[in-house]
């Protein structure tokens, strides 16, 4: 792919970006959040439409006006988010687009030549089985199956680890590799750094939208990845102030999130600790948090906040007794997106007596409180009159941080709260965090990101499945161990 | 004797039942297959009408009930591609639209027929689509009913029901399109053109539904009146609902709101006011509607693009 | 961009399809062979040619301005309120059969409020009915609503062919209210009423609500997101029905005042899809107070000057009720406006 440039709105999301990838390799793409990588695969699987550059497949020149003209140069492309049919059988989600028959699908012959595939690759599904019903890993295979399925050679992958356990990456990386042992070329997007060191042969680095560099991978170390990615040293080091926890502000008693098992959770926070959660993406995360944030309510147990039982009580209630909840989705959950700015520092905070009296509300001292955390946290903003939704997501999730934050909350739950941020962003909100642990504050921290568990929290859970299945203090643990319990293991 | 006189009484209602319903069961498979596509049409009634008023001109200007029936299919065409431009290429809000269109349409129709037959709000008599018997069928208790005097819109649309049950259910075309319902950008990324399998899902829709509106003025009646529609095309989209997103659910939830309009015209035989008869087929689409609806699944993402 | 910013925007957009909808309707009637600046010429003359057609275009407002209210208080709770022209019927009737039913020796002063309320009460419960079953059902607002606007007519129309009918009359009408209870007319021998500043009134209490109240927050924050909202604590299934209600009682009041101000009794079938104009005008005025004002005076101005506009040029009266959906599919569509504007400037 040579000079590739493709912009959204006013968005440059990539420029002049130069790409090329060999026969028979692995080839890493790495950059942050908002990098491009995503971007630039799109457009070379025909989703996108570059605004300049051409594309060259064994040096000739192509163009690829849609997916359907990208499977005919053999590319295929393993999204982020799959591109399943949930309520379809895996059947007929791999040979969607490619179903033999002339009108009427032959369903025979469409089975015969899966048969055939899944000999070649050691894979085995049940192919009447809905979507709907298949854990996360194995989709994603569907997924993998389904690009080989229609002749790929170049396969696309995208961040495909983020939401495995340690453990189904190692099977992940196995059917990569017998995959390059019949000759395909794999392109990998991820933003972690260990995976490509541990996969690839080559990487390109993406930065803004620019190619910051390419290099054999057994050429490149960690460290210099890092700096390529982010454009200057990496202080890895977050240094925490000495652990000093004070009375337990929340409380769950085996809580019941899933209706699946005999699992509940049961843990405390208490003042001035930060409580991690770790875990992959659907044990029950989402559960949890609507749970706490009181807009559903557990099968059973109880939640216990300050002393007091408020496993009934509703959301709007929760926020005046000093439970702030930053969510996992920003977009659907944190925001109103095409109301101001100053607007969505009332969300949540209406009915409480500092902003409005018997209904009305008190607009100077709105403005007055937003004007002041948009300074206390830096926020990059035009006007408080502006939509929120102009901002970049690193200044709106400043804003629901400090909207959550400012009014002296005594516990803070925060679900993902760095998820699709750039470094930045991501350092500042890790720093208000520890100052608030610091203050005093309980926090309980819900993220699928092992590192950020392991660098921000005091105390360890782990939930799998609905259930807390382990509890460590943070130095005393590992990050292998913590994939055991993450994938089910439980501690002797 | 007695026996006879309710056969002919049961018999009677349920062709009755079969005629109503061949204008609700013909917008409702249409529009089973435009939400499969996951495309939302409000404008259902609309059409319908603009389709009515297509019957009774072409039937007017050609003294033939089936170049009125072609009319309407062409205006049907026309609308649907036109539906297609706003809701595809300009993103236009498609709850919104097509309320637009179901104005535009009673405001129209009026306006053209004042334009032709200079009244207000009324059509002059036009050629009636003939019916048909077949003599050998006819002496055959109850079923040869369907062949005596009957038009052939009632074995048209089975037959329809039948070939678009099919397709959506056996074919690519209709894997793709339930597809496309469910997850779009899964169907984009599968190499299906999306936009085309939607503007032939509307288009086919919107035939279907100035198909029925055209068999309420030229097949069942001889002229246009305004408004004549009367909500089918909302009774339409309830049977699509109650039918479970299926052409033939499509149809035998049309059968069951055309049995209550047809309850209205024993009512009203029997002295009962007449609006009052007249609410039924409302009332009962609601109750329907409000007992069945919440169990219902539509396709997963009916109503959005992306 | 600021807030004014984004109100120019948005009357920007406004006023182009308007302009779009009359371009498209004149096309129309040159293809119809109809003469359209005779034909837009009556219409003006039959809205603002004299005092008497002033009044008759304002008198013809006030109830566009109920409904405008109606469906843009729903439409910014992200509902969708078709259901005005059964709320209209509904509110209008029980509204005249308390008035009719009320003893005479009651002051109008309790009376005609006592009157007003309960038709609204109508309306209330009839706008409510929809958004308990959008709320507890999810089941599309919309139908439920058309089904039970054919039903509210029907029912109304029912009561005053029969029951409830006038003794002496030929048409469907009640009797005629109690004089003291029918509101005085602003300017003498005209349509026009002091329901027009009760219609200002509630312009005025509806632009309080919405941006000084923590209710008119919460709608508000429900029509943006109603995931954030109800994370945000605010009760949406509540909410629902409440805006649903409130709506259905703004809209009743339009026919509750055309019954109390214009005609002076119900009349069968009074109102000629004022429940479908005040959605055209509700995304006109983008839900505004101003802008409904603005929007309502248009559509008056078309039901005003439609019967000259007949008579003159020949064409349909209905006519207006194209341009209304016009002005829904261009609003609904700001993409071609857009679209429509980038190719001007390429």
């Amino acid at each position: 792919m040579k000079q590739i440039s493709k912009a959204f709105d006013r968005l440059k999301a990539l420029d002049h970006v130069d790409f090329e990838v060999d026969a028979g390799e692995v080839h890493c793409l790495l950059g942050e959040n908002g990098a491009g990588k995503s971007t630039l695969m799109n457009i070379l699987y025909g989703l996108y439409h570059a605004d300049a550059g051409e594309i060259y497949i064994h040096g000739k020149a192509v163009h690829i006006a849609n997916p359907k003209i990208a499977q005919q140069y053999h590319i295929g492309m393993v999204h982020q988010h799959f591109m399943l049919i949930e309520s379809m059988t895996v059947l007929q989600n791999i040979i969607l687009g490619n179903e033999a028959g002339r009108f009427a699908i032959d369903y025979a012959e469409n089975r015969s030549r899966i048969d055939e595939l899944e000999r070649l690759y050691h894979f085995d599904f049940d192919l009447d089985k809905p979507i709907s019903v298949l854990s996360v890993g194995e989709k994603q295979r569907v997924e993998i199956f389904k690009a080989l399925y229609r002749g790929a050679d170049f396969v696309i992958l995208d961040e495909p680890t983020a939401v495995l356990t340690p453990q189904e990456v190692d099977v992940l990386f196995r059917i990569l590799n017998d995959m390059r042992k019949q000759g395909k070329i794999i392109i990998f997007i991820t933003h972690k750094l260990h995976e490509t060191m541990m996969l690839s042969d080559r990487v390109t680095v993406l930065r803004n939208g620019k190619v910051v560099g390419s290099l054999r991978t057994e050429d490149a170390t960690p460290k210099m990845l890092a700096t390529m990615m982010v454009g200057h040293a990496i202080d890895f080091d977050i240094v925490k102030s000495t652990f000093k926890p004070g009375k337990p502000v929340l409380e769950l008693r085996q809580l019941k999130v899933l209706a699946a098992s005999h699992a509940t959770i049961s843990l405390q926070v208490r003042q001035g600790e930060i409580y991690g959660i770790a875990g992959v993406d659907g044990n029950g995360q989402q559960e949890l948090e609507s749970i706490l944030a009181g807009t559903s309510r557990p099968l059973s147990g109880r939640i216990i906040f300050n002393g007091e039982d408020i496993t009934a009580m509703p959301a709007a209630k929760r926020k005046a007794k000093g439970i702030a909840l930053i969510p996992s989705d920003r977009l659907q959950n944190a925001i109103l997106p095409g109301m101001p700015i100053i607007d969505n520092y009332l969300l949540g905070f209406q009915n409480s007596r500092i902003f409005s009296h018997f209904g009305i509300l008190r607009l100077s001292v709105l403005k007055e409180h937003a004007d002041n955390m948009v300074r206390q946290y830096s926020i990059k903003i035009s006007a408080l009159d502006q939509p929120i939704s102009q901002l970049s997501g690193g200044n709106q999730q400043k804003i629901v941080f400090s909207r959550e934050a400012g009014l002296d909350p005594l516990l803070l739950v925060a679900v993902q709260p760095v998820r699709g941020l750039d470094i930045g962003a991501i350092d500042a909100i890790h720093r208000q965090l520890l100052q608030l642990r610091d203050n005093g504050k309980a926090i309980l921290l819900i993220s699928t990101e092992l590192s950020e568990i392991m660098e921000m929290s005091d105390t360890i859970g782990v939930l799998y499945k609905g259930e807390l299945n382990a509890e460590r203090k943070a130095g005393e643990v590992t990050i292998e161990q913590l994939g055991l319990f993450m994938a089910g293991g439980r501690p002797e | 004797m007695k026996k006879m006189a309710t056969m002919t009484f049961v018999v009677n209602i349920l062709m009755m039942t079969f005629r109503l319903a061949v204008p609700i069961a013909l917008a409702s498979i249409g529009v089973s297959i435009s939400e499969r596509a996951g495309i939302i049409n409000l404008g259902i009634e609309g059409i319908m009408l603009f389709g009515a008023l297509g019957g009774v001109v072409g039937s007017y200007v050609f003294s033939n009930a089936w170049m009125g029936i072609l009319l309407a299919l062409i205006t049907g065409i026309a609308i649907g591609l036109l539906y297609a431009l706003f809701v595809l290429k300009f993103e236009a809000n498609q709850s919104v639209i097509g309320i637009g269109l179901n104005i535009i349409a009673s405001g129209l129709t009026v306006v053209i027929v004042k334009f032709i037959w200079k009244k207000e709000g009324i059509s002059g008599i036009v050629t009636q689509m003939s019916t048909y018997s077949v003599s050998v069928l006819r002496n055959i208790p109850v079923i040869g009913a369907f062949f005596t005097d009957q038009s052939p819109f009632i074995l048209l649309t089975l037959l329809i029901a039948l070939a678009c049950s099919y397709g959506m259910w056996r074919t690519k075309i209709g894997l793709r399109l339930q597809a496309i319902g469910e997850n779009p950008l899964a169907a984009a990324t599968a190499g299906i053109p999306v936009a085309r399998y939607r503007t032939g899902a509307i288009v086919v829709s919107s035939s279907l539904a100035a198909l029925g509106g055209a068999y309420l003025s030229v097949v069942h009646s001889n002229l246009f009146v305004s408004n004549m529609v009367a909500g089918r095309g909302f009774i339409a989209i309830a049977a699509n609902i109650l039918g479970g997103w299926n052409p033939m659910g499509s149809l035998l939830a049309s059968l069951l709101f055309a049995f209550a309009q047809a309850l209205r015209f024993q009512f009203s035989a029997v002295h009962f006011p007449d609006q009052i008869s007249q609410i039924i087929p409302y009332v009962i689409t609601l109750l329907v509607l409000v007992g069945v609806g919440r169990k219902t699944r539509a396709p997963a993402k009916l109503g959005v693009l992306e | 961009m600021t807030r004014n910013r984004k109100y120019l925007e948005d009357a920007g957009f406004s006023f182009v399809a308007i302009l779009l909808s009359f371009l498209l309707v004149a096309v129309i009637m040159l293809i119809l062979g109809y003469d359209p600046v005779e034909a837009y010429g009556a219409l003006f003359e039959g809205a603002f040619g004299s005092s008497y057609s002033l009044s008759l275009t304002l008198s013809k407002s006030v109830p566009l301005i109920f409904v405008g209210l109606a469906v843009g208080f729903a439409l910014q709770g992200g509902l969708f309120n078709i259901g005005g022209e059964g709320q209209i019927y509904i509110g209008g009737f029980v509204a005249a059969i308390a008035g009719l039913l009320l003893p005479h020796a009651i002051p109008a002063l309790i009376a005609l409020p006592v009157a007003v309320l309960s038709g609204m009460a109508g309306g209330f419960l009839w706008g409510g009915a929809i958004g308990l079953i959008k709320a507890k059902l999810n089941i599309n607002e919309v139908i439920v609503a058309i089904m039970m606007n054919y039903i509210a007519q029907l029912m109304t129309s029912y009561f005053v062919n029969g029951p409830f009918m006038a003794a002496k009359s030929m048409t469907p009408q009640t009797e005629i209210l109690p004089l003291n209870l029918q509101l005085p007319k602003i300017i003498p021998n005209t349509q026009l009423t002091t329901s027009l500043y009760i219609a200002l009134i509630m312009c005025v209490l509806y632009g309080f609500v919405m941006k000084r109240t923590v209710f008119g927050f919460e709608v508000k924050a429900m029509g943006n997101n109603m995931h954030a909202a109800a994370t945000g604590g605010i009760y949406v299934a509540r909410n629902t029905v409440l805006i649903m209600a409130l709506s259905g009682a703004l809209a009743a009041m339009a026919g509750i005042f055309e019954v109390f101000g214009t005609y002076g009794r119900f009349i069968d079938g009074f109102s000629s899809g004022i429940g479908f104009t005040g959605i055209a005008i509700a995304f006109i005025g983008q839900s505004t107070p101003v802008g409904i004002i603005l929007a309502s005076l248009l559509f008056g101005s078309l039901q005003a000057g439609a019967m000259q506009m007949s008579m003159m040029a020949g064409i349909s009266a209905n006519i207006d009720k194209v341009i209304q959906g016009l002005v829904i599919v261009f609003i609904a569509t700001p993409n071609i406006i857009i679209f429509a504007f980038r190719k001007r400037r390429s």
